[in-house]
C-alpha cells in the first residue's frame, strides 16, 4: 500500500485533546477523501459520566424543557449505572448542524477514536443523507427550537403554575407517537419565525376554534343532510395536530405546548424508523474507517484489538433461546447488511446475481450510499436482506395466533422460505404494524362534542391495558367525552372504551 | 473540520430540577416508603440515604400499545432444529419465541417496584415533612449580639486583605488617563508642528527641530513618571454588620441508662433520640443539644457517649431533672433560648422519687421550657413515674407523654409528639 509508511499516531491508551484532534483529522481524511462521506461539521464535547447520565435522561437532547418523567429516567439510569448493572453508552450523538457528539472522559484513546468514527462520521453522514431525516428534521434549527420551547414552557409554568403545565405535558407525551402526519411534509423550523408567528397563531387559532364551536349554529334548511357530514371529513392520524387545532377548551398557551411536543415528536420520528439502518451504517463505518487506518499503519495492533473487542460485543446477536436474547440486535443486523451489500457488489455469488442483479458487481460505495439515502428500516430490509444473511443468522419466522394452541414455524432459512422470511422481518419494522393504528374518526359537533377515535385492528390485535389511562389523557386535552372504537378486518365496529 | 470542547467542568446536575419534580410528584408514596424504612433501619446508618420503591404502575407513562391476543408474526435468529410447518408449544414467561409478548409490556404493566436511592437530604425531608418543633417563639433580645456580615459596596479605606484589585486598577487607569491628557495633547500639537517643519525641508539638525524633539521627549518622560498605582486609587470591599433576629433553640435529651433499661429498650430510646436529633439538625440553623443520661446520678455527656456507652445501676429520675435545671440556669437563659426537652425511660423509678420529679417539673422546669416530651418504653404496666407525669400533664399543656412498645411505634409516636401545630 502506498501510504503504508505513515507513522502510528499513538500507542497510548490515555487520551489528550491534541491526540483526539489528530485522530479526528486522520479519520476525516479517510472518510471524506477516500470514501466520500458527506457530513455536517462536528462539534465533539467531552463530558463526565454524570453528565452522560444527564444527557441520557433528557432523551438525548442537549437542552430540553423540565418534566418529571426525565427525572424518573435520570433516577433509573443513575441507579442501574451505580449498581453496575449497565454500562453507559459510549456516545450520544445529536442530529443537529453542527452535529454534536458526546465523548465520555472515562474512555480510553482507542474507544474515543471508535466513537469519533462511529458518531462523527457514521451517524453524522446518515443524518445528513437519509431522506427521512432530510424531510422530518431541521438539523440547523433544532437547538434553537429547543431553546424556544424550554423558555416558552418555563414562562407558562410561571404564569399558570407548574402543576397545570405538567398535567398538560403528561397528556401530550402519552400521545407523542401520534403527532406526525406520515404523508405530509412538515414546514422547516426556525426560532425567529416560531416566535414571530406564535402570537399571531394564538389569536388566529382561538378565533378558528371559536367559530367551530359557535353556540348558535347557522340555521340550515337541509338539516338532515348536514347531520350526516362528519367532522373531520377525513379520518386524521395526527392526534396531537388535531387536538392542537380543534380541541374546544384549550387556552392558546396550551395549544402552543401541544405544538411543541408535536414538533419534538416529529424530530424523533425518523429515528424510530431507521434504527437498524442508522446503527448499521455507523457501525459499518467505524469498522471500515479504523481498519483503513490500521492498513495504512497509523494505528497499532493493541489499538485495533481493543477496538475490535468492543466492536464484537456491540454486534453480537444472541440466538433466540439464549438468556440474553431480547429481539434482533439492530447493530448486528444493520452491520451485517451493510457488509453484505459491499460483499454482493465486490464478490457476488450466483445466488446474489439472481437475487440482486442490479447490485452484483457494481461500485459498492455508490450502492451503499444509495441504500443509506433512500430507505428506512422496513424498505431497507425488504430490499437488501439477502438469503446469505438469512442463513448466517439462521432466521425463522413464527406465527402466534391466539386461536391456535401451538405456535407455527411458517418459514426458515431455506429456498422456499427466503421471500416470506424477508417480508415478515420487514413488517416487523413497519411502524404501522408495531404501533396501533388509531385515527380521529368523528366529533359530535352539534351534540355533546364527544370525540370518537377508531383503532383499525391489524391481525386482530387488540389494544393493551393502557387504554383507559390513555383515554383519560385524551379526555384532559379534549375536554369532553372520548370514545374508542375498534374496527376489525371486516369493517365491523365495536366500542372498546369510553370516558 | 471538527471542533473539540471540554465540557467536563460544566455543571453536572442538569437533571436536578427534573429529579425534584419527580420526587414532588410521588411525595405521598415516597413518604410512606420513608417511614417504613426508618423502622427497618439500624441506628448507625440512619444518617445515610435510603432506597425506596414505588409500584411501577403508579409511575408508568402510558402509550397506546397492542395487548396480548390476535395473530402476530415474529422473526427470530438462531434456528437449530425447526423446519417450516413445525408446530411448537407456546413458551411460558415470554422468553424465546415469546419475546414478542414481552414487548407489549413496555406500556408499564410490569409488577416490580421502581426502586431508587434518595439522598440523605431528600430522605430526611420526606421523613420530617409536616413536622415542626412545637411552640417555636422567636426569642429576641433588644441588645442582640447576633450579627451577620453583609457586603456594603466599596470604601476608600480598609484592611489590605480586602483590596478589590479590579476596582483599584480601574481607578488607576482613569487617573493616569486624566493626568496624562494635557501632556498628550501637547505632544500631538508639537509632533504636528515637527512634521510640518520637516515637510518644509528643514534639516534634522536645525535648532527648531532639536528644540521640538527635546520638548516632546520631556513631555513623554512626564507621562512615564505618572505613578502606575497610587494610594489614592485603592478601593476596599466594604462589609457592615447587620443585627439579626435569632431563633436559637436548645434541646435537652434525657435518657435512663440504669440497669432496668435492658439493651433492647436502650436501642429503642436511642432511635427516638436519633430521630429527634436529625429532625433538629434539619430544622434549625442554631441548635444546641445537651445530652443527660442518668441512673442513680445524672451526668452530662457528649453525643457519642450518650448513645454508645454502657452503664448500670439503680434509677433516680429526679437527679437528671435536677441537672437539667442546673444546665438551663447556668447556660441557657430562657429569655434568649427556646428550650425543649425530651426524656426517654422505661418508667422505673424509686417510688418516693416520682413525686419529687413531678414537683420539679411543675415548679422549676416547665415554666422555662417550651415543650417537654416524655416517652416511656415499656410493654408492662405503668409504674409510679407515669402517674406522677400524668399530674404534670394536667397542669401544663406543653408537656406531652407517649408510650412506645416496640420499634414500629417509634416513628408514629415521634410524629404524634412533634406534629405541626395548628396555627
Amino acid at each position: 500500500m502506498a501510504s503504508a509508511s505513515k507513522q502510528i499516531i499513538s500507542d497510548s491508551s490515555e487520551w489528550t485533546f491534541p491526540l483526539l484532534k489528530r485522530f479526528d483529522q486522520a479519520i476525516a481524511r479517510v472518510a471524506h477523501d477516500e470514501f466520500g462521506l458527506d457530513t455536517y461539521a462536528n462539534q465533539v464535547e467531552v463530558i463526565s459520566s454524570e453528565q452522560m447520565i444527564d444527557a441520557y435522561s433528557s432523551v438525548g437532547l442537549p437542552i430540553n424543557y423540565h418534566h418529571w418523567s426525565y427525572g424518573k429516567q435520570f433516577v433509573a439510569t443513575e441507579q442501574t449505572y451505580r449498581r453496575g448493572q449497565m454500562g453507559l453508552a459510549y456516545e450520544i450523538v445529536i442530529n443537529s448542524d453542527p452535529c454534536i457528539a458526546y465523548l465520555m472522559e472515562e474512555n480510553t484513546l482507542p474507544m474515543q477514536a471508535l466513537v469519533i468514527a462511529h458518531a462523527c462520521y457514521g451517524h453524522n453522514s446518515f443524518f445528513k443523507g437519509n431522506y427521512l431525516f432530510r424531510t422530518w428534521t431541521s438539523a440547523d434549527a433544532i437547538i434553537d427550537y429547543l431553546v424556544f420551547a424550554r423558555n416558552y414552557i418555563a414562562e407558562c409554568e410561571e404564569r399558570y403554575g407548574t402543576e397545570q403545565v405538567e398535567l398538560l405535558l403528561d397528556s401530550c407525551h402519552a400521545l407523542m407517537n401520534y403527532g406526525v402526519d406520515r404523508y405530509r411534509r412538515p414546514s422547516p423550523l426556525s426560532m425567529a419565525e416560531e416566535k414571530r408567528r406564535q402570537a399571531e397563531r394564538e389569536n388566529y387559532l382561538q378565533s378558528q376554534v371559536n367559530d367551530l364551536w359557535r353556540t348558535l349554529p347557522v340555521i340550515d334548511k337541509e338539516e338532515g343532510r348536514l347531520d350526516e357530514r362528519r367532522f373531520p371529513a377525513e379520518p386524521q392520524e395526527n392526534l396531537l395536530y388535531f387536538i392542537e387545532k380543534n380541541a374546544p377548551l384549550l387556552e392558546p398557551w396550551q395549544r402552543e405546548i401541544v405544538r411543541i411536543v408535536r414538533r419534538v415528536a416529529q424530530y424523533f420520528y425518523p429515528q424510530r424508523q431507521t434504527q437498524v439502518m442508522n446503527e448499521g451504517w455507523a457501525t459499518f463505518w467505524h469498522y471500515t474507517l479504523l481498519n483503513r487506518l490500521y492498513d495504512q499503519g497509523m494505528v497499532g495492533d493493541g489499538f485495533m484489538i481493543e477496538v475490535l473487542q468492543s466492536h464484537t460485543n456491540v454486534v453480537y446477536q444472541p440466538p433466540f433461546d439464549s438468556p440474553y436474547y431480547s429481539g434482533i440486535n439492530p447493530y448486528a443486523l444493520g452491520f451485517a447488511m451493510m457488509r453484505d451489500i459491499r460483499r454482493i457488489c465486490e464478490a457476488p455469488t450466483d445466488e446474489d446475481r439472481y437475487w440482486f442483479p442490479d447490485m452484483a458487481g457494481q461500485d459498492w460505495l455508490k450502492t451503499l450510499d444509495f441504500a443509506m439515502r433512500n430507505f428506512k428500516d422496513e424498505s431497507f430490509i425488504a430490499q437488501f436482506l439477502s438469503p446469505h444473511l438469512m442463513r448466517e443468522f439462521r432466521m425463522f419466522a413464527v406465527s402466534d395466533d391466539d386461536r391456535e394452541d401451538t405456535l407455527e414455524i411458517t418459514a426458515i432459512h431455506e429456498e422456499t422460505g427466503y421471500r416470506q422470511l424477508r417480508q415478515r422481518l420487514a413488517d416487523q419494522y413497519n411502524l404501522g404494524s408495531r404501533e396501533p393504528n388509531i385515527q380521529v374518526y368523528n366529533v359530535d359537533v352539534r351534540g355533546d362534542r364527544s370525540l370518537t377515535l377508531r383503532h383499525f385492528r391489524y391481525n386482530r390485535r387488540p389494544l393493551g391495558d393502557s387504554l383507559d389511562e390513555m383515554l383519560k389523557h385524551i379526555h384532559r386535552l379534549w375536554g369532553f367525552d372520548v370514545r374508542m372504537e375498534a374496527v376489525d378486518e371486516h369493517g365491523r365496529v365495536q366500542l372498546v372504551g369510553e370516558t | 473540520m471538527s471542533h473539540f470542547i471540554d465540557r467536563r467542568l460544566n455543571s453536572k446536575n442538569k437533571s436536578t430540577v427534573n429529579r425534584q419534580r419527580f420526587l414532588r410528584r410521588y411525595k405521598t408514596q415516597l413518604k410512606r416508603a420513608a417511614s417504613d424504612a426508618v423502622n427497618r433501619r439500624s441506628i448507625t446508618d440512619i444518617d445515610g440515604g435510603e432506597q425506596v420503591g414505588i409500584p411501577s404502575k403508579d409511575i408508568s407513562e402510558p402509550q397506546f400499545h397492542h395487548g396480548p391476543g390476535g395473530q402476530r408474526d415474529m422473526v427470530h435468529p438462531g434456528n437449530k432444529e425447526f423446519e417450516a410447518g413445525d408446530r411448537v408449544q407456546r413458551p411460558e414467561g415470554g422468553q424465546g419465541q415469546g419475546a414478542g409478548q414481552g414487548r407489549a409490556g413496555r406500556g408499564g404493566s410490569g409488577e416490580d417496584d421502581f426502586v431508587f436511592e434518595l439522598s440523605r437530604e431528600e430522605f430526611l425531608d420526606l421523613l420530617f415533612d409536616d413536622l415542626e418543633l412545637p411552640n417555636l417563639v422567636r426569642n429576641q433580645l433588644v441588645g442582640t449580639t447576633e450579627f451577620k456580615t453583609v457586603r456594603a459596596g466599596y470604601a476608600t479605606e480598609g484592611a489590605p486583605s480586602n483590596i478589590d484589585v479590579v476596582r483599584s486598577l480601574r481607578g488607576a487607569i482613569a487617573r493616569r488617563t486624566a493626568l496624562g491628557a494635557p501632556y498628550r495633547g501637547r505632544i500631538r500639537a508639537l509632533e504636528e508642528e515637527l512634521a510640518t517643519l520637516l515637510a518644509s525641508g528643514i534639516a534634522e539638525t536645525d535648532a527648531q527641530v532639536v528644540a521640538l524633539r527635546e520638548e516632546i521627549d520631556r513631555l513623554k518622560t512626564r507621562i512615564a513618571a505618572l505613578p502606575f498605582i497610587d494610594t489614592f486609587d485603592l478601593r476596599y470591599q466594604s462589609f457592615t454588620k447587620l443585627p439579626e433576629p435569632t431563633s436559637k433553640a436548645v434541646m435537652l435529651c434525657i435518657m435512663d441508662v440504669s440497669g432496668s433499661m435492658d439493651q433492647v429498650r436502650k436501642n429503642l430510646a436511642k432511635r427516638f433520640f436519633i430521630l429527634l436529633y436529625l429532625f433538629l439538625q434539619r430544622n434549625y440553623d442554631k441548635i444546641d443539644v445537651v445530652f443527660i443520661r442518668h441512673h442513680t446520678i445524672a451526668q452530662e455527656v457528649d453525643e457519642q457517649e450518650f448513645f454508645y456507652s454502657r452503664e448500670t445501676g439503680g434509677t433516680v429520675v429526679s437527679s437528671a431533672l435536677q441537672l437539667a435545671h442546673e444546665v438551663i440556669r447556668d447556660r441557657y437563659d430562657s429569655e434568649t433560648w427556646n428550650i425543649y426537652a425530651a426524656q426517654a425511660s422505661d418508667g422505673d423509678n424509686w417510688d418516693s422519687d416520682s413525686s419529687i420529679c413531678r414537683d420539679l417539673l411543675i415548679q422549676d422546669l416547665l415554666p422555662l421550657i417550651r415543650y417537654y416530651a416524655y416517652v416511656e418504653i415499656t410493654p408492662r404496666q405503668h409504674q409510679s413515674l407515669w402517674y406522677a407525669y400524668q399530674d404534670v400533664k394536667a397542669v401544663h399543656r406543653h408537656f406531652a407523654m407517649e408510650e412506645i412498645n416496640g420499634a414500629e411505634d417509634i416513628f408514629p409516636v415521634f410524629r404524634e409528639l412533634f406534629k405541626r401545630q395548628e396555627a
